[in-house]
């Protein structure tokens, strides 16, 4: 039932806030759209953990800073590589071993690397996940790494 | 206060264009497809982010704000499904050019479905 | 002076990247640098709607962010399996043991 309001709120702020019209009349129409488009996302069943993962909510205001940060310390060392004047790299793919316990979480960790520049999942099988590194040196392979570990805290216990 | 966000937003799009010159560099430098991908990451994620962040700091709190912050987020979220989409490809197109494995020793099995 | 410092920096990004396209060896390459080009069209958008005075322009380039990622992902999609539509229905009709399992509407 949080997951149908949740959706709901979403798509009437969308609704509110990209048309910057706040008279009474739009304000209905917006919640007649919604209130429509959500009954027949209820319907079809595809309102699941999955696509509306609000049970993370708390925690992601947590991981998304350290997220952002981690980004931005990846971005400065993928940028210096490539303006040094000599090309040092070490492209190469690298296996991982997650502790995610769900899909969704696995998700979340392997959008995390990808994101990273200097990293890159290319495939996940089961709890393997496949990456491709820039340099090798630049990557900690093992299952603690930080990521690894605050993903599956963001996942928590419902897993 | 004004004064303040005006250098603020100087500072992030200065950076951000920086790393978007960066990456367009990285594309044209590195030799092969993956380690381009590694670049154009790059662009993604935070030349974009920088460049829209610090337009952020150009106009009053609002609606445009909104918009801002809309578009960073719809570029964080679909950068790395299209990178991984591309990788895919490119992987299943190496499997069905016969290398069983492939130059780093890797045997088939592409699925990215857990 | 800023956005169009900005922008000309952008527009030299944009150059680098289209060379890219234009020389890429393999098909994945041009996929990549116009997916790329893609992402600093819409930033060029936001700045020109800002250079402009006009910040409307940030829903063109929100919608151009998505249209990219989709084109992007359809192209791709094209290449791996040589079409765009649904799989194709399988020609054999299904085993009458797994064909009692609901088919269509709930």
């Amino acid at each position: 039932m949080s997951r149908i309001a949740g959706l709901w709120i979403v798509l009437y702020s969308l609704w509110a806030l990209l048309s910057g019209h706040f008279d009474p009349l739009f304000l209905t129409f917006g919640a007649g759209t919604c209130t429509a488009a959500v009954y027949v996302t209820a319907r079809m069943g595809i309102v699941d953990a999955q696509s509306m993962p609000v049970h993370l909510a708390g925690r992601a205001l947590g991981y998304l800073p350290w997220l952002a940060w981690e980004i931005l310390k990846s971005n400065v060392r993928v940028a210096r590589v490539i303006l040094a004047p000599k090309l040092r790299i070490n492209p190469q793919i690298v296996h991982f071993r997650a502790s995610q316990r769900s899909d969704l979480g696995r998700f979340i960790y392997a959008n995390s690397i990808t994101l990273t520049p200097g990293t890159l999942t290319t495939g996940i099988v089961g709890d393997d996940f496949e990456v491709h590194a820039l340099d090798v040196a630049h990557v900690d392979g093992s299952e603690n790494n930080e990521m690894n570990r605050r993903v599956t805290a963001l996942e928590g216990e419902a897993g | 206060m004004d004064m303040l966000a005006d250098v603020a937003s100087w500072a992030l799009i200065a950076v951000g264009t920086f790393f978007l010159l960066t990456g367009a560099i990285g594309i044209l430098r590195l030799p092969d497809v993956f380690t381009r991908m590694h670049a154009a990451g790059m662009t993604d994620t935070m030349g974009a982010g920088l460049v829209l962040a610090g337009l952020c700091f150009q106009v009053e709190a609002g609606l445009v704000t909104v918009r801002l912050v809309l578009v960073i987020l719809f570029l964080w979220f679909t950068s790395p499904v299209a990178t991984h989409a591309l990788a895919r490809a490119v992987l299943h197109d190496r499997d069905l050019a016969g290398s069983a494995s492939g130059p780093d020793g890797r045997n088939g099995g592409t699925s990215s479905k857990p | 002076m800023l956005f169009v410092g900005a922008t000309a920096g952008l527009l030299v990004a944009m150059a680098l990247v289209m060379c890219r396209a234009l020389l890429g060896p393999t098909a994945y390459d041009r996929v990549l640098a116009l997916n790329n080009f893609g992402t600093k069209t819409v930033l060029l958008i936001a700045l020109l709607g800002f250079l402009a005075g006009r910040p409307d322009f940030l829903d063109l380039s929100l919608i151009y962010a998505l249209i990219n990622f989709i084109g992007t992902i359809a192209v791709l999609k094209y290449f791996e399996q040589g079409r765009l539509g649904a799989e194709p229905r399988a020609l054999p009709p299904e085993p009458p043991e797994r064909g009692s399992e609901h088919e269509g509407g709930p």
